[in-house]
C-alpha cells in the first residue's frame, strides 16, 4: 500500500489519458468545453442506470445470490446501452454545435471538426468512466491495509489500473467509430461499438481470473486503434512517415492532432454560399485539407 | 508610398475623430474596447494593404453596425476562453475546500450552529427536522436579502465611507481570525509543534498582504490568490455550522433569489450593478474575482513628457536653446519607442502621434477599464459564485462518507454550470452588451 502503490496505480491508470488530454486538448478552450461536456454526458447516463439496478435491488430478495448475480449482470449490459445512448445524443448536439459555430464564423468554416469532437468527447467519456472506476480505490491505497488478505487477489490494484487504462482508450477510439459510423449512417459501426462494448463488459465478469478479462480487452482496442486510425485517414504510408519524422506534404493542415491523415471527410462549403449546410457524403474532389 | 503617406497626414484628425467616436459610441463596457482592437486585428491580419492606409476611415454608422455583427462572433469566440478562464479559479477554491474537509476533521465536526439558524436538525421525526431546517433556510434567506437591500441602497445614496467600513471589518475577520482558526486546526491535524509568536508572525504577515492586495493593488496573481482563499475559508465554515438539510435548502433557494435578484428589472443586485455602469465605476473589488488588471485612466499622462523634458534640458543645460527644443521635440514620441512605431507602422499604416492627438484621445469620456492585449478580456465572478460552489461541493464530499465519487460527480456538474449561458455573470455581460448596442443604435439615428 501507501505512497508507492497509489502513484503507480494513478500512472498507470490515468498517465496516457493525461498525457493525451496535455498535448491535443489543453490548448484550446473549445476541446476543454468539449471533453467536460462528454464527461457530464457520461455521469448522467450512469447516474440513470444505477437508479435502475438501485430499485431494482431494493425490490428484490437480498438473500437470492443467483438473483442478485443476475441482477448485477443485467444492471451492466443496461448500463453499457445507456452509455452508448447518450454517446449519441452528444454527437447530437454536437452536431448542432457544429451548425452554430459555421453560422457564427468568419470563413463559413468551423473552428472544429467532428472527428476532432469525437476523439475529445471519446476521451472525455474515458476519463470520467475511469476515474469513477479508480478513484475510491486510489484512495484507499492511501491508507494502511494488505491487498487481499482474505484470500483474494493480491493484484487487484494493479490490475484495476491495467483495467481503466484501456477502458480510457477503448472509449476513446469507440467515440471516433460511433460518431463515424453516425455520420456516414454506417449502422453496423454503430453495432460493432455496443458489441465491443458490451463484450468487455462481461469479461470483466471473469474477474479474478484477470487473464481473461484483460488480454481479450487489450486485444480489442488494438483492434479498434487500428480501426479508429484507419477511418480518420491514416494509412500504412502515413504511419511510416510519421515514425520517420518526415514532414507531411500536405499544405495547411488545421488538424493538429498531428497522428491523424491528411484527408478529410466531408468538404465544407466555402464562404459565400450557403452557411450551415454540411453534406455528409466525402466528395474527393472538392476535399478542403483541414 | 510617399503619396499615401502624406495623403495619411491631413486623413490622421479624422483617423483619429473616427476612432475616438467609435470609442465613445460603444460606451463604457468591455465590448468597445473588444471591438476597436477587434478592428486594428482586423487590419493587422489584412497585412498588405490595410484598409486605412490611405483611405479614410468610413463613415461612423459603418464601423457601428459592422461592429455588433462582429461582436456576436466575439462574445462566442472569447466564451470559450472566459470560460476557461473561470474554470480555474473555481476548480482552485473547491480543490482546497475538499483537501480540507477530507483532512481536517476540524470542519466536519458538529459545534453547534450559528445564530441565523437557531432551529436543531437533532429530532425526533423527519417530519420536525424537515420543519426546523425550512425555518432555518428561510430566516438565512432572510437575513441575506436585507444585507443585500441595505447594501444597494447604501450604494445608491453613495454611503461609500459606510460601504468600504463594513468591507474591511469583514476581510478583517477573514483574512486574520478565520485563518488563525484554519492555520491551528491544520497544526493540530498533523501534530505540528508551534508557538504564539510565530503564528503570530505569519498572521499578521498573511493578514496584512491580504488586506492590501485585495483593497489596494498588489500582483494579480497574489490578489487572486487572496480572493481564492477567503472564498475557500468562508466556504469551510459554512460546511461547518449549517445542518445538513439546512444547508441543501439554502443552497437551492439561494440559487432561484440568485436569479430573481439578477434578472428582474427591481431586482437588487441588479440595480446595483446598474447603478455602477451609470456612475460608470467598477464594483468593489473585494468582492468580485476578476481575471485582468483594472488599469487605471491617464496612465500615459502629461507628466511623462514634462519629465522627459526637464530631463534634457538637465542633460544639455551648457547646449544652446533651440538645439534643446528641437530635441524635446523629437524625443516627444508620447513615450512610444521606435520599433514600436516602426511595428504599428507596418500593421496598420502609419499613424502619427502628436501631443495634440494623444490629448484629444485623453479628454474623451474613456471608460475606467483598459486591457493591455485584446485577447485578455478579463472575466468577472462575484465571490458569492465561489463560496456557493466550493459549499456545495464541500457538503457532498463531506456527508458522502468519505466517497469520492459523489465529489467528482458535483464537481463536474459544477463545471457544466460553469460552462452554461446562464450564469448571473453571463447574463449580466448580456445586459450591458444589450444596453450599449440601444445606446449606440440612438446615437447613430441622432447623428443621422
Amino acid at each position: 500500500m501507501t505512497l508507492a502503490v497509489f502513484f503507480g496505480c494513478t500512472f498507470i491508470a490515468f498517465g496516457p489519458a493525461f498525457s493525451l488530454f496535455i498535448f491535443t486538448i489543453a490548448r484550446d478552450p473549445l476541446r476543454i468545453i468539449i471533453l467536460i461536456a462528454g464527461a457530464f454526458f457520461w455521469l448522467v447516463s450512469l447516474l440513470l442506470s444505477s437508479l435502475i439496478w438501485f430499485i431494482a435491488v431494493k425490490a428484490s430478495n437480498p438473500q437470492d445470490e443467483q438473483l442478485q448475480k443476475g441482477l448485477l449482470i443485467f444492471g451492466v449490459m443496461f448500463s453499457v446501452l445507456l452509455q452508448e445512448a447518450f454517446r449519441f445524443l452528444y454527437y447530437k448536439l454536437l452536431r448542432k454545435a457544429i451548425e452554430g459555430l459555421v453560422a457564427l464564423s468568419e470563413d463559413g468554416c468551423s473552428p472544429i471538426s467532428i472527428q476532432q469532437m469525437a476523439y475529445v468527447a471519446g476521451v472525455g467519456f474515458g476519463l470520467m468512466s475511469g476515474a469513477f472506476s479508480m478513484i475510491n480505490l486510489l484512495a484507499d491505497s492511501l491508507g494502511p491495509g494488505t491487498v487481499g488478505i482474505h484470500g483474494d487477489s493480491q493484484l487487484y490494484f494493479l490490475t484495476s489500473a491495467f483495467m481503466t487504462m484501456v477502458l480510457i482508450f477503448l472509449h476513446t477510439f469507440w467515440g471516433i467509430l460511433f460518431f463515424h459510423g453516425c455520420e456516414h449512417r454506417r449502422w453496423w459501426e454503430i453495432a460493432a461499438v455496443v458489441i465491443m462494448h458490451l463484450t468487455v463488459s462481461g469479461l470483466s465478469f471473469c474477474n479474478p481470473l484477470y487473464v481473461g478479462s484483460l488480454v481479450p480487452s487489450y486485444l480489442l482496442m488494438v483492434g479498434a486503434a487500428a480501426w479508429a486510425y484507419l477511418l480518420s485517414g491514416g494509412s500504412a504510408q502515413n504511419l511510416r512517415r510519421f515514425l520517420l519524422c518526415k514532414c507531411c506534404s500536405r499544405r495547411g493542415g488545421g488538424d493538429t492532432l498531428g497522428l491523424m491523415g491528411c484527408q478529410d471527410w466531408y468538404h465544407w462549403t466555402p464562404n459565400g454560399s450557403e452557411k450551415g449546410i454540411i453534406p455528409l457524403s466525402p466528395r474527393p474532389e472538392k476535399q478542403v485539407v483541414f | 508610398m510617399s503619396e499615401e503617406s502624406e495623403e495619411s497626414v491631413p486623413l490622421l484628425p479624422l483617423q483619429q475623430e473616427s476612432m475616438a467616436s467609435a470609442l465613445f459610441n460603444t460606451d463604457q463596457n468591455d465590448n468597445s474596447e473588444r471591438r476597436r482592437h477587434d478592428n486594428s486585428e482586423r487590419r493587422r491580419n489584412d497585412n498588405a494593404e490595410s484598409e486605412t492606409n490611405g483611405q479614410p476611415q468610413s463613415n461612423v454608422q459603418q464601423v457601428v453596425e459592422q461592429d455588433e455583427e462582429e461582436d456576436e462572433e466575439l462574445t462566442l469566440k472569447y466564451g470559450a476562453k472566459h470560460v476557461i478562464m473561470l474554470f480555474v479559479p473555481v476548480t482552485l477554491c473547491m480543490v482546497v475546500v475538499v483537501a480540507t474537509i477530507k483532512s481536517v476533521s476540524f470542519y466536519t465536526r458538529k459545534d453547534g450552529q450559528l445564530i441565523y439558524t437557531p432551529f436543531t436538525e437533532e429530532t425526533e421525526t423527519v417530519g420536525q427536522r424537515a420543519l426546523n431546517s425550512i425555518l432555518n433556510a428561510a430566516i438565512m434567506i432572510s437575513v441575506i436579502i436585507v444585507m443585500t437591500i441595505l447594501l444597494v441602497v447604501l450604494y445608491k445614496y453613495r454611503c461609500y465611507k459606510v460601504i468600504h467600513g463594513w468591507l474591511i471589518i469583514s476581510s478583517l475577520l477573514l483574512l486574520f481570525f478565520f485563518s488563525f482558526i484554519y492555520l491551528g486546526e491544520v497544526f493540530k491535524t498533523y501534530n505540528v509543534a508551534m508557538d504564539y509568536i510565530t503564528v503570530a508572525l505569519m498572521i499578521w504577515n498573511f493578514g496584512v498582504v491580504g488586506m492590501i492586495c485585495i483593497h489596494w493593488k498588489g500582483p494579480l496573481r497574489l490578489q487572486q490568490a487572496y480572493l481564492i482563499m477567503i472564498s475557500a475559508l468562508m466556504a469551510l465554515v459554512f460546511i461547518k455550522y449549517l445542518p445538513e438539510w439546512t444547508a441543501w435548502l439554502i443552497l437551492a433557494v439561494i440559487s432561484v433569489y440568485d436569479l430573481i435578484a439578477v434578472l428582474c428589472p427591481k431586482g437588487p443586485l441588479r440595480m446595483l450593478v446598474e447603478t455602477a455602469q451609470e456612475r460608470n465605476e467598477t464594483l468593489f473589488p473585494a468582492l468580485i474575482y476578476s481575471s485582468t488588471m483594472i488599469w487605471l485612466v491617464n496612465m500615459a499622462e502629461e507628466d511623462p513628457e514634462a519629465q522627459r523634458k526637464s530631463k534634457n534640458s538637465t542633460y544639455d543645460k551648457k547646449a544652446p536653446a533651440n538645439r534643446t527644443q528641437n530635441e524635446d521635440a523629437d524625443a516627444d514620441d508620447g513615450g512610444f519607442s521606435q520599433e514600436w512605431q516602426q511595428q504599428r507602422d507596418n500593421r496598420i499604416g502609419p499613424i502619427e502621434s502628436t501631443p495634440e492627438s494623444r490629448a484629444a484621445v485623453q479628454a474623451l469620456p474613456s471608460n475606467s477599464q483598459t486591457s493591455e492585449d485584446p485577447e485578455e478580456r478579463g472575466v468577472k465572478l462575484g465571490l458569492g459564485d465561489f463560496i456557493f460552489y466550493s459549499v456545495l461541493v464541500g457538503k457532498a464530499s463531506a456527508t458522502a462518507s468519505g466517497d469520492w465519487n459523489t465529489t467528482l460527480a458535483c464537481f463536474v456538474a459544477i463545471l457544466i454550470v460553469c460552462c452554461s449561458a446562464f450564469s448571473p455573470q453571463e447574463m449580466n455581460s448580456l445586459l450591458v452588451f444589450a444596453s450599449s448596442s440601444s445606446l449606440s443604435a440612438k446615437v447613430e439615428s441622432s447623428s443621422d
